[in-house]
């Protein structure tokens, strides 16, 4: 699960030279890439539902919220550690796809629509407006730089809760809005654990997530996104349209933030603004960058890391016997004390985050097994 | 005569891009040395080198006796190097009058501060003009004077000069060579001076080096190097 | 007409506040390049610790001395333990790490003092004066425009008339220009962070008062105002931030007064993006574009 096939190299002096189209990009086997990709993809995918079958239902809840949530983190990596543009928004677009998903079911639920394509054209439709939404705030990030971006994108992030308030006719306001639970198909036999179907709906959002984005990585396009990130001036001469590859990226990242939105709504069959307060946005940012800025595999760290982040408090005050006013003091801030700190520290001493470190150490191993010095960072891998 | 300025075998770089190898020479007190050489050659890393902008990955540079190493940038002024880099200097969002006084903010002799004020806008009247003008509206000369005049206001013993006729006029190039060479004789001022100009380098200068892929080539008295054909064609390329 | 009155003295008085608040942002914006995302969590702490002193000594004017000095320090403390390091890898590194404090700070605040709110005193009546029948500004509201334009025009002296002021100006401009001529570029750095952050403290004793009380995130709402307060007035004018502040804090009030309270937020992001999409430099900014 956590050997994705894809790795992109940390920021490094000069990658133009590897990147820019034209030049010698080492051989471009896009098809063998797509197949190992598809593979992988395969084989992790079959790990994960054998290790569902051996869970119980929180755990598989669990499992289902990481792959909810990787959908995001890896989309959201692909813009901010290939692209270069901070979006401190994510949780916002989460929150877009979420309540597209819910309002959708709930129309399909009212007008007595079933059958099993309906969750499909929900999330389908979570990812169309998610992108919208997307291709709006990009057309303005192209436009704006750095501080510019991450303060709208801030910007969006705080206020877009308080939207659900203004439109409380359509989004219910602070209650939210709930709409019909998955149930898994009779096929599966009448016990079989709903829990474990929630997980596997995730999981393939997941998966096809993961799978189009490492190609999209790999890809001409990909190696746009980081010459745009490190170079503009570079990326037009290279004739690469920096205005759009910035915008295309944000629609991209979106659309993968508003599918995991729409999952993340699925598995607890509501939505509402409490769910998406402008912390989440900031944990999806920490999320990446713990996990290793640009790196798919470092967003299924981070996507581990976020549901500890939820999860971790409630084990911590049970375990550790405190007073109630302590143990509701310490619950949730003690956690993100510690992730806040970690974020800072990964900051300023390892920008590679995990995945820099895993990288760092396999390399070093299979140095040792080749008994000469690894190289820090081999082009193709 | 004493040496203010002996750099030993200096090496430096941009990261692990080594520009200067094994740079040495001496600059002997109340002399004009002209630093020469292609674009590209490393005078400006030489001068960024010696005021300390960029660190030396080896060598000494010693400066009235002693070894610089060590010294903040911030510092050096305040021993009498003053360094004008390459495109002016000025700080264009500053007045005149406020880059001028930026110049002497270190010094404790307020009186004389003031004095060497009055003394530059007496030595540049175009600059008492324009006092109240912000850096950004001045000409390419009078963003020279400015620069110039405000490293005097430090008194210093060694000035570092990159490129001050970049852009400029030749009679505006000229006005500032003949500038240097009266700091020189009335007030035994030692100039370090580089220079693409090597005409008007060579119309002041005492001494000059030629650099070339970051080492020196040669170095020799400037009449030598005006006045010996081969020496000029070989490596003034005129 | 009386309500537009009314409305217009109310928007004055809260954009005097995002006027400092903004102020604070361009002190750093100018000295560092970066945008301190981390400021209102850092004004909340220091708001925290002005509070603490006023119940600890009853007086209000000794707790806000706490908080401007408590601010003073933590923006040193932050430029030389945190952003100094940061800085070499980009104002995007720069940016996550100031987010990581403030994931930080909130934590803290939340662990020592619990996520309730606390109750954060004014030091004098909230109740508006009527003048010649018109409801117009209370003592607070008059307070805080006093020490907000107060604090603007000792900055103004600070940086103009002052030398250490310039060399903040210098150092921030050309650095290294800067260095050669004795400026300790570092040292105004720190200085610069350590009064933005104070300023900040400042706005933050000012603000709190007129909102629910003393919280983690009683400022996120400020920030996201504060920082368009300083988009509207060009990031690098500190005239344009108060002029920006004002702006902002009477559409604001009109906007709250006319359409409902719930409609502020979507204001602020319609007001941002609308600056942003049409004049990305600021409503002050000089005829000079900058290149990217
Ligand atoms: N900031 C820099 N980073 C990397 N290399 C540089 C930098 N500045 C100059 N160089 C390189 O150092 C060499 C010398 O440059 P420079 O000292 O500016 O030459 P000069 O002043 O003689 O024209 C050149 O090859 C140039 O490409
Ligand atoms: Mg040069």
């Amino acid at each position: 699960m956590t050997t994705t096939p894809t790795e992109t190299a940390p920021a490094t002096a000069s990658p133009l030279r590897r990147l820019l189209p034209g030049a010698p990009a080492g051989r471009d086997p896009r098809g063998s890439t797509l197949l190992r990709h598809l593979a992988v993809a395969v084989f992790a995918g079959t790990l994960v539902v054998l290790v569902t079958n051996q869970l119980a239902p929180y755990q598989n809840l669990q499992v289902a919220r990481v792959c909810a949530f990787l959908c995001v983190t890896a989309g959201h990596t692909v813009l901010v550690g290939l692209n270069g543009q901070l979006s401190l928004g994510h949780g916002a677009l989460m929150a877009t796809g979420a309540y597209t998903v819910a309002l959708t079911q709930q129309a399909l639920d009212e007008r007595a629509v079933r059958g099993w394509w309906t969750l499909p054209a929900s999330l389908l439709a979570g990812v169309a407006v998610t992108a919208l939404g997307g291709l709006v705030v990009g057309l303005a990030a192209a436009r704006l730089r750095g501080p510019y971006l991450a303060g709208v994108t801030l910007a969006v992030a705080t206020l877009v809760p308080a939207v659900t308030t203004i439109f409380t006719g359509v989004f219910n306001g602070e209650q939210g809005l709930s709409f019909p639970a998955q149930t898994p198909p009779a096929a599966l036999g009448a016990y079989f654990q709903p829990e474990r179907w929630l997980a596997w709906i995730a999981l393939a959002a997941a998966l096809l997530t993961m799978l189009l984005l490492a190609n999209l990585v790999r890809s001409r396009f990909g190696r746009s996104l980081v010459v745009v990130r490190d170079d503009e001036v570079a990326a037009r001469l290279a004739g690469i349209p920096v205005a759009r590859t910035q915008v295309l990226a944000f629609v991209v990242s979106a659309a993968c933030a508003g599918l995991g939105g729409g999952v993340y709504a699925m598995l607890t069959a509501t939505v509402a603004p409490g769910k998406f307060p402008l912390d989440l946005s900031l944990f999806l940012l920490m999320a990446i960058v713990i996990g290793g800025l640009g790196s798919l595999a470092g967003a299924v760290w981070g996507a581990v890391l976020l549901v500890a982040l939820q999860d971790l408090p409630g084990l911590l005050t049970e375990h550790l016997s405190l007073s109630a006013g302590l143990a509701q003091r310490l619950e949730g801030n003690l956690a993100l004390a510690v992730f806040g700190l970690v974020l800072i520290v990964v900051m300023l001493a390892a920008p590679g985050g995990l995945q820099g470190g895993v990288r760092a150490l396999t390399a070093r191993l299979r140095g040792a097994v080749r008994r000469r010095p690894a190289t820090r960072r081999s082009p193709d891998r | 005569m004493t040496a203010v300025l002996e750099v030993e075998a200096l090496s430096s770089g941009y990261g692990p891009v080594p520009v200067l190898r094994d740079v040495a020479f001496t600059v002997p007190a109340g002399t004009v040395t002209a630093v020469l050489g292609a674009n590209g050659a490393g005078k400006t890393t030489l001068l960024r080198t010696l005021s300390g902008l960029l660190r030396p990955t080896g060598g000494r540079v010693r400066y009235a006796g002693e070894d610089l190493r060590g010294v903040r940038v911030e510092h050096l002024v305040r021993r009498g190097l003053a360094h004008v880099p390459e495109g002016r200097g000025v700080v264009t969002e500053l007045t005149v009058a406020e880059n001028l006084r930026l110049g002497g903010l270190w010094r404790r002799d307020r009186a004389d501060a003031r004095r060497a004020l009055d003394e530059v806008y007496e030595l540049f009247p175009a600059l008492a003009r324009r006092r109240d003008h912000a850096g950004h509206q001045l000409s390419g000369g009078e963003r020279q004077m400015l620069a110039i005049g405000r490293a005097l206001i430090a008194r210093p013993r060694l000035l570092l000069l990159d490129e001050p006729s970049l852009g400029l006029a030749p009679k505006v190039t000229a006005q500032i060579m003949a500038l240097l060479r009266r700091l020189r004789d009335e007030r035994g001022l030692t100039v370090l001076l580089v220079e693409q100009n090597v005409r008007s380098a060579l119309s002041v200068a005492d001494q000059g080096i030629v650099m070339s892929l970051g080492r020196v080539v040669t170095a020799a008295p400037a009449a030598r190097l005006r006045d010996d054909d081969q020496l000029r064609h070989a490596y003034l390329g005129f | 007409m009386e309500r537009f009155w009314f409305l217009t003295f109310d928007g004055l008085a809260a954009g005097a506040v995002y006027a400092a608040f903004a102020l604070a942002l361009v002190l750093i914006w100018r000295a560092a390049r970066v945008v301190n995302f981390a400021q209102g969590a850092m004004a909340v702490a220091t708001a925290y610790v002005g509070y603490a002193v006023v119940s600890a000594t009853g007086s209000y004017w000794l707790g806000l001395a706490a908080a401007i000095l408590s601010g003073l320090a933590l923006g040193a403390l932050v430029e030389r333990v945190l952003m100094r390091f940061a800085g070499p890898g980009g104002p995007l590194n720069q940016v996550i790490v100031a987010l990581g404090l403030v994931l930080v700070i909130q934590a803290v605040l939340g662990m020592i003092f619990g996520n309730e709110y606390r109750p954060a005193p004014a030091p004098f009546d909230t109740d508006a004066l009527t003048i010649a029948g018109v409801a117009a500004l209370s003592p607070y509201d008059l307070w805080v425009l006093g020490a907000a334009l107060t604090v603007v025009a000792l900055l103004a002296v600070l940086f103009t008339r002052t030398p250490i002021g310039l060399r903040m100006r210098a150092a921030a401009f050309a650095p290294e220009v800067s260095r050669l001529l004795g400026v300790s570029v570092g040292r105004m750095l720190t200085l610069g962070w350590a009064l933005a952050a104070a300023v900040g403290a400042l706005a933050g004793m000012l603000v709190v008062p007129t909102g629910l009380g003393l919280h983690s995130h009683a400022m996120d709402l400020v920030f996201v105002i504060a920082f368009t307060a300083a988009v509207v007035g060009g990031l690098d004018s500190p005239v344009g931030a108060v002029v920006g502040g004002l702006l902002v804090g009477l559409i604001l009030s009109y906007v709250t007064g006319y359409l409902g309270p719930d409609t502020t937020p979507l204001a602020v992001l319609v007001l941002l993006l609308a600056v942003l999409l049409v004049r990305p430099g600021g409503l002050f900014s000089a005829a000079r574009a900058r290149h990217v």
